[in-house]
């Protein structure tokens, strides 16, 4: 039987002639022979037709919303448009344009010391917040689902709420620094202070998902290992120190990546509270952006800058990612 | 067998979801403009500023006006859509073939609109529209290209004064007949109101989203300055920030924030917060046009007679307004029937009377010191209607129109956003910081609207 197959299957011509099948019982074909091939990948296509179909869909979407703007988006940097004209190729003119205009710099800096600063704030306080509700033994559901509460309040519900708190006058935090006979602050109105209130309103918005990750990882860790410790006779600052962080190190190498991530690209929270101010002191790269396309409709401008972005992020990925391996 | 056919089911389905989903792709494609006059002659025209749901009234009447116009002229279709002119979704709409054929503007976007081409021009199809001859030019100017050729027309217009709260003025020993004609006293009514306590601010000002920019323009105007000139050697615009014009608008604001402390401690304030602030009764002054007054009424549900409105104190103003424009690629047929739109719903003297008369029963304002776009003859006409109908305590509004026809009318300057920006910068300094160096916040700005400026061609 094979033999016979691979005698008529050998003849070019009698590739996919149907006379050849004709008649055959319809027992499995045995699998290596090309023509057993052919029909074993026809039926494994036909099998999951549904699965193709899906991942095709998938990739026209993926392709028209994602990729076809990405590029796009790296085109417009080197391109005049207005939409109602067609496209004029600038070369390098609007990089040009983005390194002369004085707010560049200015919004890179804000933006990285609002990202210090999240650092400070939003990396420590969700890591303190799960070790410390996984402690708990009791109302860990009802504890949890406070801490993760502020994440399911829409952005601009929050910025609102928050800009009630920091209002200098009547506001939650004036208010009770009065009570405490402290001086009032003034939270978005100062300079200095401004970013600061920006970063607590982004840690308070954010921490949740956060706490939740870390919750399971520190969920993970071995019991045996607290109580080799506490046999040990390790304090609770030594096991903290010597069995939950580096239990769960990996996790917080890549909630780091994703909070630089986030954080420089960092926008309601000034868009609402400040608008940038006082004096530029919170503008940042996304809002400067923001104001290129949609305040100055220079989306030639707002293209290069996002390709700046793209590119300090990349390389800040690939530099994180190749230190921690190396020391991995 | 039965998971054969359920799986023959499941397939066809999952293949008739993919598909639906490809056609829903093919689908975004869709475009509003471009083609002319149908096989019928009949010419469908797209226009927005149609009145949400959420107003039940200004939709019906904007309803009545499209069926009214349809009948009139049967050649042409409106397809009415609702909202404005946002320059956040524009220029994808522009790109989608999105856009209406006929688009609201305000006053700030036609120079930018017009100079990067995303306009047509209407010049050769106005000359037989009724009215449009009867515009005041100062007004048409803002639609006017460098080419001379004109983008749009308007349809609103204001002067920015003082809205003030009346009862606070009585309040506060003022009189509320006599509301303040220069800085000085806008200072010492702004004191006097403040000293009344339990929060009550006696002026505000925007300081945020380029609005404490634009608002800063209309001070240094009112002081006798300007912030953009063009050198008339080489017809160059240059920055003219550095001014003792801006120094003594900036000084009043910062005596008025730090010394009197009559601006109140919280700053970065914009339109809404300050009109919050007025409705809720604890506002003395904002600068702002009469069109304000009825936001307030309606969104705070307060009433008409608590609120009173001057003319900005000093030499000049600032105008602004709204109006339409042309989608670039709206056909001849397309231009030629929203001009003709245009005149019927926004444009007509001889309506007045019947707009005025529907409307005063269902407590929509009239009587206020706006909108007046036409030359003398023609808005005598109309002022004379709409003081037979006023619904408004128009006395209210006397001291505006009184004073407010003796300012110089200024317009933007050229790249305003980009200069607003700067600007804000400037006012955000003087209300955050009590040492703020003024010589010096106006010699950075400056040196920056130089550069901005260099850009106009």
């Amino acid at each position: 039987m094979a033999t016979t197959d691979m005698k008529t299957t050998v003849r070019p011509e009698g590739a996919g002639a149907p006379a050849a099948s004709s008649g055959r019982p319809k027992e499995p074909k045995p699998a290596g022979t090309p023509k057993a091939a052919r029909s074993h990948l026809a039926r494994r296509i036909r099998e999951n037709l549904i699965a193709y179909a899906f991942l095709g869909a998938g990739l026209v979407v993926f392709a028209a919303f994602s990729w076809y703007p990405i590029v796009r988006g790296w085109l417009l940097g080197f391109q005049q448009v207005t939409f109602a004209q067609p496209a004029q190729w600038v070369g390098l003119d609007n990089f040009r344009r983005l390194f002369d205009d004085p707010l560049f710099v200015t919004a890179w800096q804000n933006t990285a010391w609002f990202t210090a600063l999240a650092l400070v704030f939003g990396f420590a306080a969700p890591l303190a917040t799960a070790v410390v509700l996984n402690e708990f033994r009791s109302a860990r559901g009802y504890l949890r689902m406070t801490v993760y509460l502020p994440v399911m309040l829409p952005p601009i519900v929050t910025m609102l709420l928050w800009r009630w708190f920091y209002d200098p006058g009547p506001g939650l935090f004036n208010s009770a620094l009065e009570a405490l006979h402290l001086p009032a602050q003034q939270w978005l109105e100062s300079e200095n202070l401004a970013m600061v209130s920006l970063v607590l309103v982004s840690t308070w918005a954010n921490m949740g998902t956060t706490t939740l990750i870390y919750l399971a990882a520190l969920g993970g860790i071995p019991g045996q290992l607290y109580e080799a410790a506490e046999l040990d006779g390790a304090s609770i600052r030594q096991r903290l120190w010597h069995v939950t962080l580096p239990q769960m190190r990996f996790i917080l190498m890549i909630t780091l990546l994703l909070q630089v991530l986030g954080t420089m690209q960092v926008f309601i929270e000034p868009y609402i509270l400040t608008g940038g101010g006082p004096n530029d002191a919170t503008v940042t790269v996304l809002l400067l952006l923001f104001r290129y396309a949609f305040v100055y409709s220079d989306f030639g401008l707002a293209s290069a800058m996002s390709m700046v972005l793209f590119v300090v992020l990349g390389l800040f990925s690939l530099v994180y990612l190749r230190l921690t391996r190396s020391k991995g | 067998m039965t998971f054969t056919s359920g799986f023959g089911a499941r397939r066809r389905a999952g293949i008739a979801l993919v598909g639906a989903m490809a056609l829903g792709l093919t689908a975004c494609g869709g475009s509003s403009s471009g083609e002319g006059a149908g096989k019928d002659g009949v010419v469908t025209l797209v226009v927005n500023d149609m009145p949400p749901k959420t107003q039940p009234l200004d939709r019906k009447i904007f309803e009545a006006d499209v069926k009214a116009f349809e009948k009139a002229n049967p050649k042409i279709d409106i397809d009415p859509r609702e909202g404005q002119m946002d320059p956040k979704t524009f220029a994808a709409k522009l790109a989608g073939g999105q856009l209406e054929d006929v688009y609201y503007v305000y006053f700030t976007d036609p120079a930018g609109l017009i100079e990067r081409r995303q306009g047509a021009d209407i010049t050769p199809y106005m000359k037989d529209i009724p009215y449009l001859d009867k515009i005041r030019p100062e007004f048409l100017d803002v639609f006017k290209g460098k080419d001379g050729k004109v983008y749009g027309l308007p349809n609103g217009q204001y002067s920015l004064g003082l809205v003030y709260n009346r009862d606070l003025f009585e309040k506060a020993g003022l009189d509320p007949d006599k509301p303040p004609t220069t800085w000085d006293e806008v200072r010492s009514a702004a004191k006097k109101i403040s000293d009344l306590g339990d929060g009550t601010v006696g002026y505000a000002e925007y300081s945020k989203n380029n609005q404490g920019g634009w608002h800063l323009t209309s001070w240094i105007y009112s002081m006798g300055g300007d912030v953009a000139v063009k050198d008339g050697s080489n017809g160059k615009w240059q920055s003219a920030v550095d001014s003792d014009a801006a120094r003594n608008a900036l000084r009043m604001l910062h005596d008025m924030r730090w010394t009197d402390d009559s601006m109140g401690s919280r700053q970065l304030l914009e339109i809404p917060d300050v009109q919050k602030m007025m409705g809720a009764g604890k506002l003395g002054m904002y600068m702002a046009g009469p069109d304000n007054v009825p936001t307030i009424v309606k969104q705070f549900e307060r009433q008409y007679k608590e609120y009173g409105v001057g003319a900005l104190p000093g030499q000049a103003t600032l105008g602004g307004g709204n109006g339409f424009m042309f989608n670039p690629k709206a056909t001849p047929e397309k231009i030629k029937a929203g001009l003709k739109w245009l005149q019927f719903k926004y444009l007509n003297p001889d309506r007045t009377e019947f707009n005025d008369k529907r409307v005063i029963s269902n407590d929509v304002p009239v009587g206020l010191p706006l909108d007046r776009l036409y030359t003398d003859d023609v808005q005598a006409k109309v002022d004379a209607v709409h003081a037979k109908y006023a619904n408004v305590p128009t006395e209210n509004f006397k001291p505006f129109t009184e004073r407010n026809g003796g300012l110089e009318q200024k317009v933007e300057p050229p790249n305003a956003q980009q200069i607003y920006t700067v600007l804000d910068g400037v006012m955000q300094s003087v209300l955050t910081k009590k040492d703020a160096d003024i010589d010096q916040l106006l010699k950075d700005a400056s040196k920056k609207v130089d550069a901005l400026l260099a850009t106009v061609k």
